[in-house]
């Protein structure tokens, strides 16, 4: 056995996909190196197209060395998007194998197994994180009236480390395996001594990068909540999804450094021969689990309470009403925050401790569906003796709140440790956390997307399109896991690439339908978005609020401004904007403009994400100079920035003046417009005030 | 407006009405709780319909309650009540907070005296006697070793319905989680650790025994039968074990213990008087469970050429067969 080349580590030409589907030319094998080819052939296109249309350099000039939190946040989102589209044709590739897994199926078991450990490991680390994330950033800084992160240049360092954990699993698509060990990498299975290879090691330094970033971003959250709010936004002024993200933000800080812990201490095992976590010479699994679980728990509720943020200002905007118990609210928020971090015992009932511990931890679990319920009440009280318009956002609130709580009864099913012995580790459990992710988080998600749009870019997404996409979500998603409940009962354990009991098929063709519904409900999201931008013009709603918004990122331009409010708003209200409205304040000019400094553009964001990118590779493939010269950059990068003395620039009160001016002036010169016409053209982004009296 | 509502409603409906009418009809064969052969998994079904009924008391407004909100107040239905400020009302934040607290109040009572009941390591039955099994998880398929009658079999575990079974179960891999679904639910099992279940059958039968915990390309082949059998056939069957079984040895363990399926682990140490499925061990060495889960313990490490399972482990592993044939 030969050490590492001193150059290439132990890359060599067996470690790529299309050496081994020529060698061993199987379906298996051609469905990865066909994937492999998707992924290099679409990065080709990329560049292509930005070189064809001379892209390049706005391309870096305004977005990748941008630090404007709107900037990232669309980032975060189109990051989040593009990985989305491979997990989801993932798990539509995953139900086709299992429903032809009687006896067999097409494709071979490590491949499946690397299917179902990079679908989960995209899906949370980089869908669900980067698309929450990204929303943070957009809307936050808005909601409480800031002009930007507390550490712009920080953010973009986030957005840097997440992309680069992003770009080591589609390295690993193209160069060498990813792991077979889940998205949990339960060890000893990922250690050095059952798994050598590449895969566990792109796993752990995918997410421990990535991982860092969010660790980050919690920090800058929490810190520009608590310190950039606009005077008089007291904390129970705050917008509810503001409130979301403070919680969301506290448990970033507190949950992602067991996860960084646990996959550093997973390393030093494969790299450095430590026992953390072997079964020999004292290290044990079950450490292993217990740090995964305590940051892996507490990760879904960082990832639902944003979604729920979202849910609460959709659901109030388009009932027209106040929010429904707004106290209420903001306390079963904080209660999921920390009751998050009380339960994570359950993602391991089975592991043999005694009764009570697993009782303490059931019943705690159980808890949290009251906070959790109290919300969907609230939900509902706020709808009532509303006037719903039926908007693309309204419907996946509705997909969301059915299918929820079917999600939330599942759930308090699996809380109970004697009913968790059996279905544990079946289909019945992926069924029930795609129910909380699916309707909870992404069609939250979505729902944000199809609100915020029009904030960010200036025009309205296409609602016909829209409600397509919609209805195949909801339906795809029942068609696709409902069926799993029942195959987890009737026993069919998760991650079983065949089965020999013939009753499993039919379940699993339903299954497979489902998965094509929702491959089609992601298509038709692309066609809206195309759509959308060829018919622009006519969706544009440039004076900011179509959809008469409550809160202050409504009380903008759209999309806002690079220092998005020319002056400070004074708040005195909780839904601000709303209340400026119903009094005749809401765009009165600013008694006088001063100048406005706005965070300058850095590239140490960039050299984060090829130094991260290319940190992990090289401890993937053992390439030591080339970690060490990538931590070297880094750092250098790191210090270097330090010396920047002035990182601002300077926009002058006159231009200030001159763009709120126009603006004012377009908003003088145009009719409000009532609810019932804000889908069509005469919604150009202000909205009439309906009151009762006048409804009537 | 109002029809992507309607249809994803009727949509739902139409598939929680078809996976109520598959449900019962399935071929659940003797492998799910849902069929329950055993006590405990009676009990455990018992549970999760239980615990469903009473969760749907918080479940069923919601159900019913979204869909006439919309209706009710859609933007057009002028005549319906439009009051845009109201946002608190003590009586139903009470009712809110209250309903659920009571519900899971109520669960948790049930949850604890259930988890008491049905704790694995807690005999099932107090009056009968109890089989001792000992489970080793190896890659991919499951040894079991009767310690008092000196046998052990791999991909068939029998014992006598009269009496319950008491299993103490370790892995000489990695993680596994062990079932017998129609009898009762899952325990780890885990290197240098021992873990237990009691397992209890009704009557006669064959169940479907299973590792429900992912662990390499032959995970979905790791399946057993357990065997529930009258006093008479399960002599019948341990005389079987001994007459047409194997010598458990260093030699056949090795062979046993590399990573392989059950189907290659019988091509390699079974013969034609086994059943097709299952490999039989007529003699087991003194300790040898005790041997397995101590080999963890001992301060020295388990270097990737010792250790069951492992890539590095298939390498020195005798010609198989040698020394069976006699």
């Amino acid at each position: 056995m030969t050490g590492p080349h001193w150059l290439f580590g132990r890359l060599n030409w067996q470690s790529l996909p299309f050496v081994q589907a020529y060698q061993n030319p199987s379906t298996s094998e051609l469905i990865g190196a066909a994937a492999a080819g998707v992924a290099v052939v679409g990065a080709l296109f990329a560049v292509i197209i930005l070189t064809r249309f001379g892209w390049w350099r706005p391309l870096w000039r305004d977005w990748l060395t941008s630090v404007d939190h709107k900037r990232i946040g669309i980032m975060y989102i189109v990051l989040a998007l593009v990985m989305m589209a491979r997990g989801v044709i993932e798990g539509a590739l995953m139900r086709t194998q299992q429903a032809a897994g009687l006896g067999g199926g097409f494709l071979a078991p490590d491949h499946f197994a690397e299917l179902f450990s990079t679908h989960g490991t995209i899906m949370i680390f980089f869908v669900a994180m980067p698309f929450v994330t990204g929303f943070i950033n957009y809307i936050m800084p808005l909601q409480i009236g800031a002009r930007d992160m507390s550490f712009p240049a920080m953010n973009q360092i986030s957005l840097g480390l997440t992309a680069a954990g992003a770009a080591l699993i589609m390295i690993s698509l193209v160069v060498g395996q990813f792991s077979t060990g889940g998205w949990t990498a339960y060890p000893p299975y990922t250690g050095k001594v059952f798994n050598p290879g590449p895969g566990p090691d792109y796993w752990i330094w995918s997410v421990a990068i990535a991982g860092i970033g969010s660790t980050l971003s919690g920090i800058n959250f929490a810190v520009t909540i608590y310190k950039e709010r606009a005077p008089g936004m007291t904390l129970l002024r705050m917008p509810l999804f503001t409130w979301t993200v403070l919680c969301t933000a506290i448990i970033l800080i507190f949950a992602m450094p067991p996860l960084t812990v646990a996959t550093l201490m997973l390393a030093l095992d494969r790299y450095l021969d430590f026992h953390f976590f072997t079964s020999d010479l004292g290290g044990n699994l079950m450490n292993y689990a217990n740090l995964f679980w305590l940051f892996g728990h507490p990760e879904v509720y960082l990832l639902v309470l944003p979604a729920y943020g979202i849910f609460s200002e959709v659901i109030s905007t388009y009932s027209g009403k106040r929010l429904y118990g707004y106290n209420s609210l903001v306390y079963a928020t904080m209660a999921i925050a920390v009751l998050s971090f009380t339960v994570w015992l359950h993602h391991f009932f089975t592991m043999g401790q005694g009764a009570n511990v697993n009782i303490a931890f059931g019943i705690a679990t159980m808890f949290i569906a009251v906070p959790t319920g109290v919300k969907v009440y609230d939900w509902m009280a706020t709808m009532f003796r509303g006037r719903i318009r039926f908007s693309v956002p309204i419907v996946y609130s509705t997909g969301f709140l059915i299918l929820f709580v079917i999600g939330g009864l599942t759930g308090v099913i699996l809380a109970n440790p004697s009913i968790d012995y059996q279905v544990h580790n079946s289909v019945f459990l992926v069924a029930h956390f795609h129910n909380v992710l699916i309707p909870g988080v992404l069609f939250g998600l979505l729902a944000g997307y199809h609100y915020w749009f029009p904030k960010a870019f200036g025009f309205r997404l296409h609602e016909g399109w829209g409600y397509v996409s919609a209805t195949l979500w909801i339906v795809g998603f029942a068609v696709t896991f409902f069926p799993l409940y029942v195959l987890g009962i009737m026993g069919l354990p998760r991650r079983s690439v065949s089965y020999q009991d013939p009753s499993f098929s039919p379940l699993t063709l339903i299954a497979v339908i489902g998965a094509a519904l929702i491959l089609c409900a992601l298509a038709s999201l692309l066609i809206q978005l195309w759509v959308s931008i060829r018919k622009r013009h006519t969706l544009a709603v440039p004076l900011g609020d179509p959809w008469n918004g409550r809160t202050l990122e409504w009380a903008t331009s759209s999309p806002p401004p690079d220092y998005n409010f020319a002056v400070i708003p004074q708040v005195s209200e909780r839904d601000q904007f709303a209340w400026a409205k119903a009094n005749g304040t809401a765009f009165e000019p600013p008694k006088r403009y001063v100048d406005i400094q706005v965070p300058r553009n850095t590239s140490v964001g960039m050299v984060f994400l090829i130094g991260g990118t290319a940190l992990g590779f090289a401890l993937v493939w053992y390439m030591w100079w080339l970690a060490v010269l990538s931590l070297v950059v880094m750092l250098g990068a790191l210090i270097a920035r330090s010396f920047i003395s002035d990182p601002h620039r300077t926009i002058p009160a006159a231009e200030i003046e001159a763009d709120c001016t126009d603006w004012l002036a377009q908003i003088a010169q145009s009719p409000a417009i009532t609810r019932d016409v804000e889908t069509t053209l005469e919604n150009r982004g202000l909205a009439a005030v309906e009151t009762p009296e006048e409804s009537a | 407006m109002i029809k992507p509502s309607s249809c994803h409603l009727g949509m739902t409906l139409v598939a929680a009405m078809v996976l109520l009418a598959v449900l019962p009809d399935a071929g659940f064969a003797q492998s799910s709780f849902w069929t329950p052969q055993g006590p405990v998994a009676v009990e455990q079904k018992a549970h999760l319909i239980r615990v469903t009924l009473l969760t749907m008391i918080a479940v069923l407004p919601v159900l019913v309650l979204v869909p006439l909100m919309l209706w009710r107040y859609r933007y057009r239905n002028k005549k319906a009540k439009y009051s845009p400020e109201w946002e608190y009302s003590g009586f139903l934040d009470m009712l809110m907070w209250g309903v659920p607290i009571a519900i899971v109040i109520a669960l948790s009572i049930q949850l604890s005296l259930s988890v008491r009941r049905l704790d694995p390591y807690r005999p099932v039955s107090t009056s009968d006697a109890t089989l001792r099994v000992q489970v080793v998880g190896l890659d991919w398929k499951w040894l079991f070793i009767y310690p008092d009658l000196g046998i052990a079999t791999m991909g068939e575990m029998a014992f006598p319905s009269e009496v319950q079974v008491g299993l103490t179960l370790t892995s000489d891999t990695v993680m596994q989680s062990f079932t017998v679904s129609a009898l009762a639910g899952q325990i780890y099992v885990m290197p240098g650790m021992e873990t237990a279940l009691y397992l209890d059958a009704n009557g006669p039968g064959r169940f479907q025994g299973e590792n429900m915990q992912f662990n390499g390309t032959g995970f979905a082949q790791q399946k057993f039968d357990a065997v529930a059998m009258s006093d008479a056939d399960f002599e019948a069957w341990v005389d079987q074990v001994r007459s047409t079984g194997v010598p458990l040895n260093v030699q056949t363990y090795q062979t046993l213990s590399v990573r392989s399926t059950q189907a290659e682990a019988r091509a390699a140490l079974g013969n034609s008087n086994m059943p097709q499925t299952a490999l039989f061990f007529a003699t087991i060495p003194d300790g040898f469970f005790a041997q397995i889960v101590d080999r963890y313990r001992t301060g020295h490490p388990v270097r990737a050429h010792e250790q069951p399972g492992a890539p590095g482990f298939d390498a020195p592993v005798p010609a198989p067969r040698q020394g069976l044939q006699e």
